[in-house]
């Protein structure tokens, strides 16, 4: 430990606090030990998955390489990426709308509109999957993309959000940009908007990581293979082979690095989102 | 002059309000409200998936009522919540008790506990599904046999078998909780703590009679959150049991999983929509208790 590590405690260095970090340091290892046992047998060989050392004795990427051989995870992924990330765009569009117009418009009808939209946060999911399935049927919206996304195209909770935000903006900078002639939808998209940024980018990350994890309704609404998202492949490949733990491995790894890069880039808006999102909501 | 110049400036910008809205509201009304009344009706009902339905009242719910299944599962459900709850937010609040005293390297610590909540519970659900398989597969009871320790059935058996499904989710949700305890905990002022210590109070009393009672509204906040969480379990016993069955013999499996059979694998619309009411009005009631409470304070 350097100088400046010490000085960090503020208090000189007492063998309780090096006792608490040690522990702590130790809970936290053993919270990322699922990951590294994945890793670790994704890159082994059938005969050494039940050697558990944790270092593989001849690490190799033939299960990365039969895994991809097929092309059936690939689409997988380009199924998540593409809904996902159109699912989110919709939602920081449209929820960032509705909250603003809540927020900043007097209008008859206004605070029934917001109750109404607030209500459908306890709806539970479940209640709704199979009118959803009904609906989707009827309207030959199954095994599309647009079956898998279309329940989460707007959300209440990020409209309860987004209006917080659009709240702390000043009513005099919107008034100024109207004496300035900026039409109305000008003004929240060049005015406002760029004000509640912290939540937007929250919403952002919460939306896509929500639906990219997302299992029930896209479990229920496709029964296509080739449109499958990650979660719903994966379930799918590891039953097949159930025997085959590096395989199983090999694909859990594969579903869960692109989230764990996007953490270690992101952390600390992610971390201040929680906060934000958790507290406000 | 055309009917927009007549109108006054306050009119004006409700008709904008009213045209920002008009999709959205559209969508609420078609993707929320109606399959919520919907699924009202359905559960009154019977009929083939997508053919007619008969109404038949509240047969449905007579049914549900004498399943043995569904006390079984509604049993469960609640098993998870009672042992969930207060377990995951046990070891939340000492690690974020005790992490918010250090310093050192404190940013990397959060993140080694937060990780597992970003990942996709499918797939950790697989991970722990094969550290629960027996000898020579199985890490837990290898390590116990290195221990010299018994082997366990965990996932095979009638009692452990629940508590091992439920791990994996306390495990994946402790990050959020630890996040959340440590902005609260935060948010009490130094001064009560300084003023403590001058009196001379010690860390226990400090503890119960200062820092747990502040934290009241985050604590409350984690209560509700978490239970709706363990009451919609879903993911973890679909990946982790034989066939997604919740087995072995209902002993695992929730109201969801429950609900997701009777719809999806024995196509009876009617009788699930009646489960996912109960899920329903259980959900409503916790959440009109948190109301209240907040509104006490």
């Amino acid at each position: 430990m350097s100088i400046t590590d010490i000085t960090a405690f503020r208090k000189p260095v007492r063998p309780v606090r090096v006792l608490t970090w040690t522990l702590l340091a130790m809970g936290g290892i053993v919270m990322i030990m699922p990951f590294l046992f994945m890793i670790s047998t994704s890159l082994k060989t059938p005969d050494q998955v039940y050697d558990l050392r944790f270092i593989p004795a001849r690490p190799t990427l033939a299960n990365y390489a039969e895994l991809f051989a097929d092309g059936r995870f690939t689409a997988w992924f380009v199924n998540s990426l593409i809904t996902s990330t159109i699912v989110t765009a919709s939602v920081l569009f449209f929820d960032s709308l509705i909250g603003y117009t809540l927020a900043k418009y007097r209008f008859r009808g206004r605070g029934l509109v917001f109750i109404a939209i607030l209500s459908t946060l306890m709806i539970p999911t479940e209640m709704l999957v199979i009118p959803w399935y009904v609906m989707s049927s009827h309207m030959g919206w199954l095994d599309s993309y647009w079956g898998i996304m279309f329940p989460g195209l707007i959300t209440g909770f990020g409209v309860f959000l987004m209006r917080q935000f659009f709240g702390t903006v000043p009513d005099e900078l919107i008034d100024a940009a109207r004496i300035d002639g900026l039409s109305e939808f000008r003004i929240w998209w060049e005015i406002a908007m760029p004000l509640v940024t912290p939540a937007l980018s929250a919403l952002a990350i919460f939306t896509f990581l929500g639906n990219w994890t997302a299992f029930l309704w896209p479990l229920i609404v496709t029964s296509d293979r080739d449109l499958f998202t990650v979660p719903v492949g994966l379930s799918s490949f590891a039953s097949e082979n159930l025997t085959r733990w590096e395989m199983v491995m090999t694909g859990a790894a594969v579903s869960t690095i692109p989230t764990l890069i996007v953490f270690i880039l992101l952390q600390k808006y992610i971390i201040r989102g929680v906060v934000l999102s958790g507290l406000k909501g | 002059m055309s009917f927009r110049d007549t109108m006054t400036v306050g009119q004006k910008r409700a008709a904008t309000a009213w045209m920002f809205l008009i999709v959205p509201v559209l969508f609420f009304v078609v993707v929320r409200f109606w399959p919520t009344f919907q699924s009202s009706w359905i559960s009154l009902t019977e009929g083939p998936m997508m053919g007619p339905r008969d109404f038949v009242g509240l047969d449905n719910y007579v049914r549900m009522f004498g399943d043995p299944v569904f006390w079984k599962v509604f049993g469960n459900t609640f098993k998870y919540l009672a042992i969930g709850l207060p377990v995951s937010l046990t070891i939340s609040f000492a690690v974020a008790y005790y992490l918010d005293r250090v310093r050192f390297m404190h940013g990397f610590i959060r993140a080694l506990y937060f990780v597992p909540y970003l990942t996709t519970a499918v797939a950790m659900a697989w991970v722990w599904r094969w550290f629960y398989e027996p000898v020579p597969i199985g890490l837990f009871n290898q390590i116990l046999s290195a221990m010299g320790l018994p082997q366990q059935p965990f996932l095979r058996s009638m009692t452990q078998s629940l508590p091992s499904v439920l791990a994996p989710a306390v495990w994946a949700g402790l990050g959020f909780q630890v996040i959340i305890f440590l902005a609260g905990l935060r948010a009490i002022p130094d001064t009560y703590y300084e003023a403590a210590r001058i009196d001379g109070v010690g860390p226990w009393t400090i503890l119960w009679e200062i820092t747990l009672p502040l934290l009241k509204p985050t604590l409350l906040f984690l209560i509700v959150v978490s239970s709706i969480g363990f009451l919609r379990i879903f993911d973890q016993v679909y990946n982790m049991t034989v066939d997604g069955q919740g087995g072995p013999l209902n002993a695992t499996r929730p109201l969801v999983l429950n609900i997701y059979n009777s719809a999806f694998v024995d196509y009876e619309m009617g009788y699930a929509t009646a489960q996912t009411m109960v899920l329903f009005v259980v959900l409503l009631a916790i959440t009109v208790v948190q109301l209240r409470l907040l509104r006490s304070e």
